[in-house]
């Protein structure tokens, strides 16, 4: 299928354009961030303190003054940063674990199976705890547990895929035609395992900004002196008793952007699935698929 | 079903090995000199020597592993660095917050997703359908820590009701008072992780609409929904305990950050304590325990899984 039509695809679907259009506002924000938010993040000003929301401060302030949207506008840079890094390295890890997995010697093949399987089994918080007790907590820490977590399960998810393509007459034409296993593998190979792949990748950067949210607020991600969704949380934990309303929108941020991660990699399944037209019939099942990784909740 | 019970034990056994050797090698030989990162900079070379000696890090790695390995099979985790304290013991000790919060939390996130999952899919069609699905999809994105926060807001801020910190010193001596203190972490690790359960009880009874035994069922003579209560169902439960291992994982990376939010002593936030203060040999053991918990869950899913499948075991009197 050509791209252009699954893209039209996914635009046409209600939750694929939801996906698209909020994961493109969160990465324009990041990106807007960058240069200019409302107010500077690190102004403080106990007279405006406590403010509602209202104006000037549109999500209003926290405890010492600064202002809530500014924050968050902050925050979603490291969230994006966090969300292409890990991706980032689970592509590799992922693509590399399933390469293994499926084009190797057969004992190699099946040992790096079992070695997936057991990996599986390593809660993503329990990488970054590991790697945190010994390197420190940084933002690296979210970065690479994250990417080595869903790295896993992105190889656990291809390796089939790949096995499948592997014995596809395109791929023996390929071959018959004198491609050596390299070109092969990037003209007919990956092309074809890449849907399955996008949509992993779409979860996985989900994951990551709830992981980022997650050891950030338990202190191993980003530093305190760093704009981040997590480290706010811890934030404005403290102030939630006299003040809730400046955490519901940190809240809502997070939850809006993982939300439409989410629901984009779900588009992207159906957009993708060339069997979709079975979804058609009414009595056919739709095709959900379980895109929950042990433990990378956070 | 003893062949594939001893196969899956070799699983196990190799998978709990290769856990224990990530963990070693993470923690003892990539940092370098464990002594001096656990010592800090500031130590002097005696204070250095004293971990070391009490580490066994002259040891070469092997018989350091061998050690390990050796004590944890003797139910010895080794000791901490900073308070000398038996860390099986400790574990022990903070295990009765967290297995009580761990089971609450589960016991929660089927009870409202196994109803609400099948509901969900039956009325797909309709408003109340839909709704369901929206609300799973969207608390399923919540971030944990921020759901609890919200909670706390409500049940504990505004209404009152339940305590937003905290357990009592006195432990499980007064149950009433225990359980007040793990209603709201379990209810939030309950609600999110619930969330994430119910989008598979609703896929998983939608596979279950579609197939031949629900339709012969409607065919002669059921309502649709006689058909998948009665046909339906049992097959959305053995799918259910197949998630069940992933559940735990998840009820634990939960327990870790929801210990921290409501100040309870138990597993999670001693981790977190101690990976804070890089008391390595007790991390090690730690992690050890947790992961090696998800692994036998694992196994043991999959054991009563098998043993409760007919078409498992059908298909290995075929094979």
């Amino acid at each position: 299928m050509s791209r252009g039509r699954w893209l039209r695809r996914l635009w046409r679907s209600s939750t694929g354009r939801f996906g698209l259009i909020v994961v493109g506002v969160v990465a324009a924000v990041a990106l807007v961030s960058v240069f200019w938010t409302p107010f500077s993040t690190r102004r403080t000003d106990v007279a405006d303190r406590w403010a509602l929301p209202g104006w000037p401060h549109l999500l209003g302030t926290d405890g010492t003054g600064r202002d809530i949207l500014s924050l968050i506008m902050a925050g979603s840079k490291t969230a994006v940063l966090v969300a292409v890094g890990a991706g980032a390295i689970a592509t590799v890890i992922g693509l590399a674990l399933a390469a293994l997995g499926a084009l190797t010697a057969r004992w190699i093949r099946e040992s790096t199976a079992v070695l997936v399987d057991i990996l599986i089994a390593f809660p993503v918080l329990l990488i970054a705890m590991m790697i945190s007790a010994v390197w420190g907590g940084s933002l690296w820490v979210v970065i690479w547990s994250v990417g080595i977590g869903f790295g896993v399960n992105i190889a656990r998810v291809t390796r089939p895929e790949l096995r499948r393509v592997l014995h596809s007459d395109f791929v023996l034409a390929g071959r018959a035609s004198g491609l050596t296993p390299a070109q092969n593998l990037w003209r007919h190979l990956l092309p074809n395992v890449a849907p399955v792949f996008i949509v992993q990748l779409s979860w996985g950067m989900a994951i990551a900004v709830l992981a980022e949210a997650g050891l950030s607020y338990l202190g191993f991600g980003a530093p305190v002196t760093e704009p981040s969704w997590g480290v706010l949380l811890a934030e404005l934990q403290r102030q939630i008793t006299v003040h809730p309303i400046a955490v519901v929108w940190l809240g809502l941020a997070i939850t809006l952007t993982v939300l439409g991660l989410n629901l984009l990699g779900d588009s992207l399944r159906d957009a993708t699935d060339p069997t979709l037209s079975r979804g058609r019939d009414p009595m056919a099942p739709p095709r959900e698929a379980i895109r929950h990784v042990p433990g990378v909740r956070a | 079903m003893i062949r594939y019970a001893l196969t899956r034990l070799a699983l196990l056994i190799v998978g709990l090995f290769v856990a224990s050797a990530l963990i070693f090698v993470t923690l003892r030989v990539l940092p370098g000199d464990v002594a001096q990162l656990v010592a800090g900079m500031n130590a002097t070379p005696a204070q250095i020597q004293a971990i070391r000696d009490q580490l066994g890090l002259d040891l070469p790695l092997p018989a350091q592993y061998a050690a390990w390995i050796g004590g944890v099979v003797r139910a010895d985790l080794g000791t901490s660095l900073l308070t000398g304290s038996s860390v099986a013991g400790e574990i022990a000790q903070k295990a009765t917050v967290t297995v009580p919060l761990g089971i609450l939390s589960l016991v929660i996130a089927l009870a409202f997703s196994i109803p609400f999952g099948v509901l969900s899919a039956m009325r797909r069609r309709h408003a109340d359908g839909t709704a369901l699905n929206v609300t799973a999809q969207t608390l399923a994105a919540v971030p944990v820590v921020w759901a609890g926060m919200m909670l706390v807001v409500v049940f504990a801020v505004w209404l009152g009701w339940l305590p937003a910190q905290g357990f009592p010193r006195a432990g499980w001596q007064d149950p009433a008072l225990a359980l007040r203190a793990l209603l709201l972490p379990a209810l939030t690790i309950g609600i999110v992780e619930g969330a994430v359960l119910l989008r598979f009880v609703r896929s998983a009874t939608l596979q279950a609409v579609g197939q031949d035994y629900v339709r012969t069922a409607a065919a002669k003579g059921l309502t649709r929904d006689q058909a998948l209560v009665r046909h339906g169902l049992p097959n959305v439960g053995l799918s259910i305990i197949t998630v069940l291992g992933l559940q735990v994982a998840g009820i634990i990376v939960g327990a870790v950050v929801i210990e921290q939010l409501f100040g309870l002593p138990g597993i999670g936030r001693m981790l977190v304590t101690d990976v804070a203060n890089r008391d390595l040999p007790k991390v090690q053991s730690e992690l050890l325990v947790l992961t090696g918990f998800v692994l036998i869950v694992g196994f043991v899913v999959d054991l009563v899984h098998r043993a409760i499948d007919p078409r498992l075991r059908q298909a290995e009197v075929h094979s």
